[in-house]
């Protein structure tokens, strides 16, 4: 089912008072493609939870139209949605084991859709092979690890085969391995069972992992959408390619001088089409080439061994990091004795953004958008 | 070490403990034995033999009788009512936003209250003598009804007022516990049950009341604790002559053997009390039973 977030805006009142409340989401527009996983990101706080609660109807949109296919369900009550959630906690019943806690939605339908016992057991059974927790369906939550709990979690809120699966950060408590088997799983039953996803996360890497479309949202704004890859080599912004990527891109104070980008007193690349300026200049750790022929001069700090990669950790006076990270093949360590590296950059691993608003300016033979 | 903390462990639990022996443990097997003591006298402190002669002098006493019968009535209906009431209120002030406060505070007030005091509103309104009606008259004989006297009337009159002021009694405290268990829950269960589409009523079967069973339980024994020992209510009701009122109760019956008219019996009061005890505690082990199926602990 196709989703359709138009102009959504969410401002909660103030407390006391009449100050001005507080404003979690901000004119949202967007368009979930049925089928879809998409990924909603953004920092703590970014009124991503809020997002979620407006679409599953817990929370009432202050302005903004929700969709569902071409039905309006923004005054629709929750109850009547058909929409699962996995919340950022679980919020699984913990009186109940694990077996009732997977039946208790289906226990909620009515007249012609009301089932049997054998017919719920069976659809419990058929979700729980998928989540695979078979063999824990007579315990509670409380005997279960994280993982566990969030399979079951899952489980839950498929059961009922609901039209939308919205998870609010589903792996924030599990630890690392875990976190990468668990976000694998749920690529896979959301290929296996197509239903239209939206996965909440803080964490880029896993939003980039598992899903068909990234949302990177700061402040209840939307900042940027699309491909995770379209969006990390192409960032609109500055926070967007600050946001993406690990490690982080370099950010340097750098300048525009006859099309050539400067930093600090190097020259490193020709930007053709870029006004002249100070800029900000993002560079991707991968978009360093070690060549001593190479622009961009640093102080060798370290080099730390990565297996195939290896990563050069040196200091530049421009960046605005301590440190700047550079990842090269391992084949070309620098030499021990090596104290200045010297980088030549490839240019579709450079952005230029506006010092004042961010803004992205792009550069290229011929071409010239500003911001 | 571990024998040394233990040791440590008995030194400081032995003030309480010298205590609890002192005025706990000594009383009751003293009890005990004043029940098995066969004509006691108080005067010589003198009794004629061990037995169980006072135990069936007191099952045979129709005082007595009467007193286990009014008291047993009183639990059956006083403890689910109030418990039952309470849930309501305590649910309707969760639900309100505004005021809860003051609702809150209002429905305290009982508990605060002296009851003798409550139990002097209590004749204003129910009494009725040959030239007045009480409050209650008024509004039974205004709507078409016969004036009843609750107080020195028929017998179910008077159970029935002695009912509604016990759980009038109980109920703030009541409404106070069930009123924080409620607001405890964490409200992310009732999202995730809304989301999935719960009927109040099924969220309120399956996850409210589970929820709060721990405190409900609480109630429900300490309720029926509280109901057996009823004595002070049914005296600020009517009076210190219970039994000619047939409204006396266990504690009372208890009370009367030591101090009352047709007191001086201490053999017979400790064998009631004796009674009393185990009727208490079988109920409590059953309540204990029944709690392990249905009370959750986190
Ligand atoms: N009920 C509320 N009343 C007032 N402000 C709220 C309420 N809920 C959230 N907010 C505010 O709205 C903003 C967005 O909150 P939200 O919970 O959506 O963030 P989030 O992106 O989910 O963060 P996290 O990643 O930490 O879960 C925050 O500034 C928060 O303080
Ligand atoms: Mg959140």
């Amino acid at each position: 089912m196709k989703v359709v977030l138009d102009g959504l805006t969410k401002i909660f009142p103030p407390r006391i008072g009449k100050g001005k409340g507080v404003t979690a989401v901000k004119d949202f527009t967007f368009v979930i493609p049925d089928g879809t996983l998409v990924a909603l990101l953004g920092p703590s706080g970014c009124g991503k939870s809020t997002m979620l609660n407006m679409i599953c109807g817990l929370e009432k949109p202050t302005e903004g139209k929700i969709f569902f296919g071409n039905d309006d369900v923004t005054d629709l009550p929750s109850e009547l949605r058909g929409v699962g959630m996995v919340f950022q906690n679980y919020a699984l019943y913990p009186h109940m084991t694990v077996y009732n806690n997977i039946i208790f939605p289906l226990g909620n339908l009515k007249g012609e859709e009301k089932l049997t016992k054998e017919q719920m057991k069976e659809k419990a059974d058929k979700v729980a092979s998928l989540v695979q927790i078979e063999e824990l369906m007579a315990r509670k939550p409380g005997e279960l690890s994280g993982g566990q709990q969030q399979r079951v979690a899952i489980a839950r809120a498929l059961v009922k085969t609901p039209r939308l699966l919205l998870m609010d950060e589903p792996l924030s408590n599990l630890d690392a391995r875990l976190r990468l088997q668990t976000r694998e799983e749920i690529r896979r039953i959301q290929r296996e069972t197509g239903v239209t996803t939206i996965f909440v996360t803080h964490d880029q890497e896993e939003a980039m992992s598992i899903s068909d479309v990234i949302v990177v949202m700061k402040d209840g704004e939307l900042h940027q959408c699309g491909k995770p890859q379209e969006v990390y080599d192409d960032p609109s912004n500055l926070f967007v390619a600050k946001f993406l990527g690990t490690p982080a891109i370099n950010i340097f104070e750098g300048r525009v001088e006859k099309e050539k980008l400067m930093i600090g007193d190097d020259t490193v690349l020709d930007v053709q089409g870029a006004r002249d300026g100070a800029v900000i200049v993002g560079i991707r750790p991968e978009g360093f080439i070690y060549d001593k022929d190479g622009g961009l001069k640093c102080a060798l700090d370290r080099v730390e061994v990565m297996g195939r990669d290896i990563s050069i950790v040196s200091k530049n006076p421009a960046c605005e990091a301590p440190v700047v990270r550079s990842i090269i093949d391992s084949d070309e360590r620098p030499a021990d004795d090596v104290t200045t590296v010297s980088f030549k950059l490839r240019p579709n691993k450079v952005h230029l953004f506006e010092p004042e608003t961010g803004a992205r300016i792009r550069f290229g033979k011929g071409r010239r958008i500003d911001g | 070490m571990i024998e040394k903390n233990n040791l440590k462990a008995w030194l400081y639990l032995l003030p309480a403990l010298l205590f609890m022996i002192v005025f706990m443990v000594y009383p009751i097997v003293d009890v005990f034995v004043y029940s098995m003591e066969e004509g006691y006298n108080f005067v010589s402190q003198r009794s004629s033999g061990l037995g169980l002669y006072n135990f069936s002098y007191v099952l045979h006493d129709t005082y007595f009788l009467q007193a286990v019968k009014n008291t047993f009535i009183m639990v059956i209906i006083t403890v689910p009512i109030s418990t039952g009431f309470a849930l309501l209120i305590a649910l309707a002030l969760n639900s309100i936003q505004k005021l809860r406060e003051l609702f809150q505070t209002i429905y305290f007030l009982p508990y605060v209250t002296n009851t003798l005091a409550v139990g002097l509103v209590f004749m204003v309104l129910f009494k009725k003598t040959a030239y007045s009606d009480g409050l209650v008259n008024l509004l039974i004989t205004f709507f078409g009804g016969e004036s009843v006297d609750f107080i020195d009337g028929p017998y179910w009159a008077k159970m029935f007022v002695m009912c509604f002021y016990i759980i009038w009694i109980v109920l703030p405290f009541k409404v106070l516990l069930l009123t924080s268990a409620l607001a405890s829950v964490n409200k992310m269960y009732y999202n995730a049950a809304k989301v999935d589409g719960t009927g109040s009523f099924r969220v309120f079967t399956k996850i409210t009341l589970p929820m709060i069973s721990p405190t409900v339980f609480y109630l429900v024994i300490t309720g029926f604790i509280g109901a057996f020992k009823e004595y002070s209510d049914a005296v600020a009701l009517f009076g210190t002559d219970l039994n000619a009122a047939g409204m006396n109760t266990i504690v009372g019956y208890v009370y009367d053997m030591l101090y009352g008219d047709s007191g001086g019996y201490p053999s017979f009061a400790s064998a009631a009390a004796i009674i009393l005890f185990v009727i208490v505690l079988t109920i409590t082990c059953i309540n204990l039973l029944v709690s392990k199926k249905h009370v959750y602990y986190s």
